[in-house]
């Protein structure tokens, strides 16, 4: 393979309209080894979920832990593979159209856990420019490229190429692992808690990176968090996931003036807010999260659902338009048609329900 | 306070631009006890590598007039052992094979219990499964009862009893290169490296080799002097080396006889295979410490 072929960026598909990353029903439900008699169960981490990401956009994902936000991400770059579903990048399939190879060229990840993500035993140089290697850049080459990413991310070459990572801090690894996520030149990166572990100052300093980044190179990004605010200042749209399920999607400012999944509505209010007239006073939900092994009949969240009626426990809500732009919520309460009897009504401009 | 962190901040400054084992290196130099340990070994080591050019009596050449002399005898500084044959000589001699099968089957065993132990925790399901539950059967037998009895089966002689030594140490070291390759594998970086398009014998050699060679080395030196005394006990037995050759197990084995006429020379080969265990059991102990550079 030469240089050219694996590294340069890769041309515009289809035209602006085409979204760059299509997810079809994907689901993986892991098998629990229970058991002496293999009598374990079934833990359905991500069930039917499909989502479309256009090209240059941010997509948010939120959820509570265990909500399948980072099985999705694993699944879309291929780190394990989906029982069901099709994922479409660029318009070609994978595993189909597109090899799993040529696919985590174009797709590339960053990790939560600065530390765990780069290997101790190599150089920040080394770390980045293994990448490249792999793609069949010569050592020089590779090299090249690792210290004008380590420029890009604000890291200067002479200073850090031959540190350990130990010898960094957390805002300086993600830094790095950034680098190392863009030395294969991707379409898409994929954003898994990127800054959740990092001090708010640093966390604003490495998402103002990100953006301007995006800019620089173009790139699209799926962005996983449980940080509401940051999803806020970052996404173009949100992915509202619970339990494995998508439950609402929607750009962010109708996701916050008009959110109509109570779930999400219970997140946005969970939020802590600085204005001391709108202090969260109680729980908006209580509880933990139903067990993935055995989900609630119906809709999954009737169990922690302020508003559940007989409906929510019988039939499973599908997502819904709500009349807002690009704006979907899996609540009966959405569909007029359901039977509920809060069908249809707007909680615009409400207070949260006490 | 501040003079610590200055000082922590001048070691970093002077440990950044070396290779990790550059770093691990000069921190066991700083280690007195290290240093010692290595140096014994390296003198002992030396002796018996060098034997034939240090001038010393003929090791097999025996007299029945000058038997069992004790130590500080003129013209036989540590005595002579029950065939009259100087003792000074027949240490440094016995030194080669005492070492060469002490070290051979562990490095032996290193090398084989490395690869299978990563393969398997690297791979994992099925793969794991086999290669773990065969090293659980040799397991079921306690290492010395298994050396001996694979050198019986196999009959005396020096080759025989390493590749008995061998069987013995692979376990182990499976063992403990497949838990530290396990917790390796699940690290981010080498999710990192697999989204990177790297396949698993490369990601093998950069990002799992890397991180689990350090400790499963720690563990083999430690291996090291049980492998000398094991190795000794089946000389001692009549299963490894054959007189007259030399050797500190077998020496000890016939000097026994005279433990009540002489007791200082009899003592002597013990003596030898505790040094020599010992050191390399202290310089692992070293090495280990030198190696946890983050701590």
């Amino acid at each position: 393979m030469s240089e050219a072929e694996t590294l340069a960026s890769v041309a515009d598909v289809g035209g602006p309209q085409q979204p760059l990353l299509e997810v079809r029903s994907l689901s993986k439900h892991f098998k629990l080894s229970g058991g002496l008699f293999g009598q374990g169960g079934v833990v359905r981490a991500v069930d039917d979920v499909s989502f479309a990401v256009g090209k240059g956009e941010v997509l948010g994902i939120v959820g509570e832990s265990g909500c399948g936000k980072s099985t999705t991400a694993r699944l879309i770059i291929g780190l394990i593979a989906p029982d069901v579903g099709e994922i479409i990048l660029d318009g070609e399939a994978v595993g189909a159209a597109l090899s799993v190879r040529v696919l985590r060229r174009r797709v590339q990840m960053v990790f939560q856990d600065s530390y765990a993500s780069l290997n101790p035993r190599l150089t920040i140089e080394d770390t980045i420019a293994f990448g490249p290697k792999v793609h069949g850049c010569s050592a020089d080459e590779a090299h090249t490229r690792a210290h004008d990413l380590l420029c890009k991310v604000g890291l200067d070459p002479a200073l850090f190429a031959d540190r350990y990572p130990h010898e960094l801090s957390g805002g300086q690894r993600q830094r790095i692992n950034i680098a190392r996520a863009l030395a294969l030149a991707p379409r898409l990166v994929l954003l898994d808690e990127a800054v959740s572990a990092l001090d708010k100052s640093v966390e604003a300093q490495v998402l103002n990176l990100l953006l301007d980044l995006k800019d620089d190179l173009g790139l699209t990004y799926v962005f996983i968090s449980h940080d509401l605010n940051v999803v806020r200042f970052i996404s173009d749209r949100v992915l509202v996931m619970y339990l494995g399920e998508v439950v609402e999607q929607a750009p962010v400012e109708v996701l916050w003036e008009d959110a109509r999944h109570p779930y999400t509505r219970a997140l946005l209010a969970a939020m802590p807010s600085l204005d001391p007239d709108h202090r969260t006073k109680e729980a908006p939900i209580a509880g933990d999260p139903p067990n993935p092994i055995d989900p609630p009949s119906g809709c999954r969240f009737h169990t922690r659902c302020p508003f559940a009626e007989s409906v929510c426990r019988a039939r499973k809500p599908m997502l819904t338009a709500t009349g807002n732009d690009r704006h979907t919520a899996a609540c009966h309460m959405v569909d007029m048609s359901s039977g509920h009897s809060w069908a249809g009504h707007s909680f615009t401009g409400e207070e949260h329900h006490a | 306070m501040s003079a610590l962190a200055d000082d922590l901040v001048r070691i970093a400054k002077v440990d950044r631009a070396r290779g990790y084992w550059t770093t691990v290196g000069r921190r066991l130099i700083r280690d007195p006890v290290s240093v010692g340990c290595g140096g014994v070994i390296l003198v002992i080591a030396l002796a018996a590598l060098l034997a034939p050019y240090l001038g010393l009596a003929d090791p097999y050449h025996g007299s029945m007039i000058r038997r069992l002399r004790p130590i500080g005898t003129p013209g036989y500084p540590l005595g002579t052992d029950e065939l009259g044959r100087d003792m000074v000589s027949r240490l440094v001699y016995g030194g080669r094979l005492s070492l060469f099968i002490g070290l051979a089957p562990v490095a032996l065993a290193f090398t084989i219990g490395t690869t299978l132990g990563v393969i398997a925790g690297y791979v994992g399901g099925v793969v794991n499964q086999a290669i773990m539950r065969i090293v659980d059967v040799f397991y079921a037998f306690p290492s010395v009862l298994l050396a001996i009895a694979i050198s019986g089966a196999l009959g005396a002689g020096i080759l025989n009893s390493l590749l008995s030594l061998t069987i013995v140490f692979v376990p182990p070291i499976v063992r403990v290169a497949e838990s530290v390759t396990t917790s390796v594998r699940n690290l981010d970086f080498v999710d990192a490296a697999r989204a990177s398009g790297a396949g698993p014998l490369t990601i093998m050699r950069v990002h799992v080799l890397g991180n689990v060679l350090g400790p499963i080395f720690v563990y083999a030196t430690s291996l090291i002097s049980v492998c000398m005394i094991l190795a000794a006990g089946l000389s001692f037995l009549g299963l490894g080396t054959r007189p007259p050759e030399p050797e500190w197990g077998l020496m000890l084995n016939t000097l026994r006889t005279a433990i009540y006429l002489n007791p200082w020379v009899a003592a002597l080969p013990g003596a030898m295979i505790f040094t020599v265990s010992i050191c390399f059991n202290l310089l692992s102990d070293g090495v280990r410490s030198a190696m946890d550079v983050r701590g």
